[in-house]
């Protein structure tokens, strides 16, 4: 995490507790969200990882970031990375998960602000306009 | 910032180049697999590792199999592999219960059984899970292999048959017949460690309890092994007065400290509770897998 943000300048992946409590640095390594605290860089290398900044592509937010942003899932923002990563993994993995999915998948996660309800609720809009989208293509 | 002390590191490409390394660089060199106990730990200071050798790359240390009537685990199957497994789901759907309930989905893309043993945290789960169903470790050092069963591996706090020289490589879990298992956890919150938590596992053959292992955590220096209780119920027809006395026994062998997550009044009456609910779910699994 402090190589992500300090020698590549990502510095969209939160620093929270550094002791993988908080959920605030997760990013994708191969795929699956990780709490980059408790990687160290050198284990990483030669892996796949994803930040937050991987999800708007071309000024075009992810839906994920869409359901935040529609559904108010955030208010101070210091949780959002970490959110983020974590439910576009589950959607990945699980494109219309129950609202205990969501929660069991944020359950590492700690948000001071928004109660978690309306995260579930952007998780949410997020797994019905992906199918929407799919059901259009 | 939380930093960990100056430290060296390298990948690991064998497990025998893992034992070199950590005979070579001697005692202050530590394994990493996970890092989900180390890593932290390094951070707060409470390890201070010189060197560390990396076994993420060992994917011949990751399987659950059936093999010669056991199944067998590598060190580095991580939790997410352990929730998921039919095979275990199964033989032994103690894992699943434990799993479901040990840290957080992210973290349990991490964390390793290997890990887990090693660590020997007294409030973790995967130590309880494998004394209740009596599994045994395989342990490799510079002097070659040896199997060590659960009754033997933990030796204090923290502290485990496995030397300083040696890499953990297998759980083995014998397969006997009319087996149940459970795992009973109470919580604070989603993702905590355990306030108490029983792993039970019972053998069952013409109505009877031939054998079962029952393990705990959270509650002592170390995973609490009832052996009292097992030596109550082993021979006797299942029922749940049978149960409640071996609930009765784990709340008066158990040895709970105060603290943040309650008192040890509190805790001697939840591991009665939770041992003998996990006998009642493991004895009832039994019973479906004889039918
Ligand atoms: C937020 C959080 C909550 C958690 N909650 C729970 C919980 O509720 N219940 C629970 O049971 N656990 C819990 N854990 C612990 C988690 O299960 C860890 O994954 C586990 O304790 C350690 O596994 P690891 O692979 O990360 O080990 P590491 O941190 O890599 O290693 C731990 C120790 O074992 C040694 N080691 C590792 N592998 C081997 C090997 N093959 N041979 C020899 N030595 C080895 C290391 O040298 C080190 O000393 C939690 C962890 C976190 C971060
Ligand atoms: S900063 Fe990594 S989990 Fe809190
Ligand atoms: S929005 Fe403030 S911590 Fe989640």
């Amino acid at each position: 995490m402090h190589y992500i943000r300090e020698q590549v300048g990502l510095t969209g992946t939160h620093w929270g507790c550094d002791t993988s409590n908080c959920g605030a640095c997760v990013v994708l390594m191969d795929g699956e969200p990780v709490k980059s605290c408790t990687v160290l860089a050198a284990m990483a290398d030669g892996h796949d990882v994803r930040t937050v900044e991987s999800l708007e592509v071309d000024g075009q937010l992810d839906p994920i970031q869409q359901g935040f942003h529609e559904r108010h899932a955030l208010q101070c923002g210091f949780c959002t990375p970490g959110m983020l990563m974590t439910t576009r993994a589950l959607l990945d993995a699980n494109p219309d998960p129950t609202d205990l999915e969501i929660r069991t998948a944020i359950s590492g996660a700690i948000c001071r602000c928004t109660g978690y309800q309306n995260i579930v609720g952007a998780v949410r809009w997020a797994a019905e306009h992906e199918a929407a989208a799919r059901r259009e293509a | 910032m939380q930093t960990p002390a100056p430290f060296g590191y390298e990948r690991a490409t064998s497990v025998d180049g893992a034992i070199a390394s950590l005979q070579r660089l001697g005692p202050e060199a530590r394994i990493i697999a996970g890092g989900h106990s180390l890593l932290p730990m390094m951070k707060l200071r409470l390890a201070n590792p010189e060197h560390l050798i990396d076994i993420n790359d060992l994917v011949e240390l990751s399987y659950i199999r059936e093999q010669d009537g056991e199944i067998r685990i590598g060190a580095l199957t991580r939790h997410v592999a352990l929730l998921k497994s039919e095979l275990l789901a199964r033989h032994f759907p103690v894992f699943a219960d434990a799993e479901t309930v040990i840290a957080d989905p992210v973290v349990r893309n991490r964390g390793t059984i290997g890990g887990s043993l090693c660590q020997a945290d007294a409030a973790e789960d995967l130590s309880a899970v494998c004394t209740a169903v009596k599994a045994k470790v395989v342990i490799r050092g510079a002097a070659g292999e040896r199997v060590v069963g659960m009754e033997d591996f933990h030796v204090g706090p923290y502290q485990t048959a496995v030397g300083a020289g040696d890499v953990l490589t297998e759980v083995r879990l014998p397969l006997r017949p009319g087996s149940g298992s459970a795992h009973e956890k109470v919580e604070r919150r989603a993702g905590d460690w355990a306030i108490a938590a029983a792993s039970a596992a019972v053998w069952i053959a013409a109505g009877r309890i031939t054998d079962v292992g029952i393990g705990l955590s959270a509650v002592g220096l170390t995973t609490i092994h009832l052996t009292r209780a097992e030596d109550l119920l082993r021979g006797q027809a299942p029922s749940e007065d049978l149960f409640a006395e071996a609930g009765a026994i784990a709340a008066a062998d158990c040895s709970p400290g105060a603290d943040g997550r309650g008192p040890i009044d509190y805790k001697r009456h939840l591991v009665g509770v939770l041992t003998h609910r996990a006998l009642r779910r493991a004895a009832a699994r039994a019973a479906s897998q004889e039918a």
